[in-house]
């Protein structure tokens, strides 16, 4: 991840857009915050680093205006899926992709220093973070603290971009271990499963941070969640409750999730929320061979419809 | 009887088991990697190593609440005639309230103020209220967002506390604060602890020289009004922000909520539920009409209630513990006390609470 290549792509960039979407650093060295760029002089703040992990393209259906955005080739696949779902106009958009070599998830690192407080943060050769903390030092391996997501990345390069701040990287990760937690957690019984999700649904606290944080949520302020007219769910903090709305939310991506992971590095209570998506997504990969935010002629299995479809043989019950 | 107490490490879970035979205890307990309040039981797994991912403000202003439940009778000779039927819960069980913070127990002050201190007292909150006794851990070091020294607490602030816990070297140095508290040094196992009083302060005093101070040595920052009425202000520093609610459900001093009827066919309850200024759906009337429409002023609404109208309000008690979870678990880190920071009346300094507020930086030598 080179920084100083992006500074100079961001400075041209800047010449013809309103804002530019990037990444400097936030309330401690550990935490990167989104930044947006308006004047020249902002960009010397702009950091590049693992700790860039929000997916800054989800600003995009709510920006009226011309906007260039950094995005990571995981970040990419939300603007794909957002132009196959006409969510935004293209020529509004300047895309500058990062080749990424991965990042860090923040709360794998902190759980690792036993959420001391961050003194200092230091990417040594690219494969290594040593962090300071009031307590000492850690040296980490990033691949040990990197999110779920970047161990089976397939487009560490962005898959659309108008401008490349560095040289492609390849994946060298198997398409079919993508869903391979998927598989393990389908393998248990339902029993199992249920009293799984049970326990995990248990500690959501329905403060929509996973809804909010999802590119692909874009019913937002007249989310069922929480509209009062009609009064689709009720307001009660129960598991029933709590389990429709993660359901639903699941089912609205069904082949839209570009499988970020920003609701799951959203939840504050962590919760693993993406794995649900996943597992839908991994239904609609089996029954429609579709991968969603790669292809931006794709048309979205749920966005159209076939008389027979390869996989689905409900005429020939 | 001694004033003060201490627990053997080696009784520590013992005692709280003791507790729990008393009352319903709620307890800091690790799941994954996430630490929460729930009610205490043996095979739960504790944890007083760092504070709570989400505030125990749950446990005297419930996420969900049944008010009443309501029940509808047709009259089978005129069916006209329809028959309600209330029932008020009034279900206030004994409870201890274990391992809370100093900035957790001084938020439950910030409620006191309107829910209880009230010509109309809240009956739910304060049914709950009276039956809690708040036993509060002082913290072991500062954590990540952290700025309570900076509001007027302390990571061993007795505001709002009956009793004060401080881990020490062998074991944990018990302070009663009320009369509430007091019980605890009756308890089977609590020792003297007077021989652990002068190690319990050091620690506090080392941990207080940690936290971080976002509005240099003031301890309460005087929101400058001019600043705040710049709507380019925060269009600017809320940009980030995604409106969700995290900041407000995590938060120990945020109280707002909904009223809601919810039905089956012939029955149902009234339920009172969190609600947070950050949605949409919080200032929507019914016309239609929206008076803060866009993040940016859901979030001065935010900043205002805390810095600001309470304050004004409230003889400038600021409603804000200084916790840090809003900081913590933003997903986009927006950061509270850096936008309080930016909006302060250079070289000002709110003036001192007043004197006839009685919780006003009482007992406060954290």
């Amino acid at each position: 991840m080179d920084r100083e290549k992006l500074k100079n792509v961001i400075s041209e960039v800047l010449k013809d857009v309103d804002v530019v979407i990037g990444y400097k650093e936030g309330f401690d060295k550990l935490h990167a915050t989104p930044c947006f760029i308006t004047k020249p002089e902002q960009i010397d703040q702009i950091i590049l680093n693992p700790l860039c992990v929000q997916n800054l393209a989800s600003y995009l259906p709510s920006l009226k205006k011309k906007v260039g955005v950094v995005v990571k080739g995981c970040d990419s696949r939300t603007i794909v899926q957002y132009m196959q779902e006409g969510l935004i106009n293209r020529e509004n958009v300047v895309v500058i992709g990062i080749p990424c070599t991965g990042i860090v998830s923040v709360k794998k690192v902190l759980s690792k220093i036993n959420h001391q407080p961050i003194v200092d943060v230091i990417f040594g050769d690219g494969s290594t973070v040593i962090v300071k903390t009031q307590a000492g030092e850690e040296k980490l391996s990033i691949s040990d603290v990197s999110p779920d997501k970047c161990r089976t990345c397939l487009y560490p390069t962005p898959v659309i971009h108008d401008h490349l701040a560095g040289d492609p990287v390849r994946s060298d990760k198997k398409p079919e271990d993508v869903y391979k937690d998927v598989e393990d957690l389908s393998a248990m019984s339902l029993e199992e499963r249920r009293a799984y999700w049970e326990k995990e649904f248990d500690r959501c606290i329905r403060c929509y941070a996973c809804r909010n944080a999802c590119p692909m949520c874009i019913c937002q302020d007249s989310c069922i969640a929480e509209s009062r007219e009609p009064h689709w769910i009720s307001q009660k903090s129960n598991l029933t409750e709590k389990f429709m709305f993660h359901m639903i939310h699941a089912l609205h991506l069904a082949g839209r999730c570009v499988e970020c992971g920003e609701c799951e590095r959203a939840c504050p209570m962590g919760i693993p929320v993406n794995m649900l998506k996943k597992k839908i997504n991994h239904d609609m990969k089996e029954l429609f061979d579709y991968q969603p935010g790669v292809n931006p002629e794709d048309k979205p299995p749920m966005f159209t419809f076939n008389v027979e479809e390869k996989k689905i043989e409900e005429h020939k019950l | 009887m001694a004033d003060t107490g201490f627990i053997p490490k080696e009784k520590w879970k013992a005692f709280i088991e003791g507790l729990s035979t008393k009352a319903q205890v709620w307890v800091p307990c690790l799941e994954g990697d996430t630490v929460i309040f729930r009610p205490f039981s043996k095979e739960r797994n504790l944890c007083f190593e760092r504070p709570a991912n989400s505030s125990p403000k749950s446990v005297i202003f419930p996420q969900s609440d049944t008010l009443f439940s309501f029940k509808f009778t047709k009259d089978p000779e005129t069916p006209q005639k329809v028959e309600v039927e209330l029932t008020e819960n009034k279900d206030f069980p004994k409870t201890i309230l274990f391992g809370a913070r100093p900035c957790d127990a001084r938020g439950f002050t910030v409620y006191d103020r309107p829910y209880t201190e009230t010509d109309t007292p809240d009956p739910y909150y304060k049914g709950r209220r009276e039956q809690t006794t708040i036993v509060t851990m002082a913290c072991q070091t500062s954590w990540a967002g952290c700025f309570c020294t900076s509001v007027e607490g302390g990571p061993a602030d007795k505001t709002g506390s009956d009793a004060m816990i401080t881990e020490v070297e062998k074991g944990y140095f018990v302070e009663p604060i009320t009369e509430k508290g007091k019980s605890l040094l009756q308890e089977p196992g609590v020792e003297d602890g007077s021989a652990y009083q002068g190690e319990a302060r050091k620690e506090q005093d080392a941990v207080r020289a940690m936290v971080k101070k976002p509005f240099g040595d003031t301890v309460r920052p005087k929101v400058s009004k001019e600043l705040f009425d710049k709507d380019e202000f925060w269009e600017e520093a809320l940009a980030k922000c995604l409106s969700c609610g995290a900041c407000t459900y995590l938060c120990p001093t945020c109280y707002c909520f909904n009223i809601t009827d919810e039905h089956q066919t012939d029955k149902g309850e009234r339920i009172r539920s969190w609600d947070g200024c950050m949605y949409y759906h919080f200032t929507l009337e019914a016309s239609g009409h929206n008076p803060r429409p866009t993040k940016f002023q859901r979030y001065k609404n935010r900043v205002g209630h805390k810095f600001l109208f309470y304050p004004e309000k409230y003889n400038n008690v600021i409603a804000c513990s200084g916790c840090g979870r809003c900081i913590r678990y933003c997903p986009v880190s927006v950061d509270i006390s850096e936008i309080v920071s930016n909006l302060q009346e250079p070289g000002a300094e709110a003036p001192a609470q007043g004197g006839n507020d009685k919780k006003a930086g009482s007992a406060s030598n954290g």
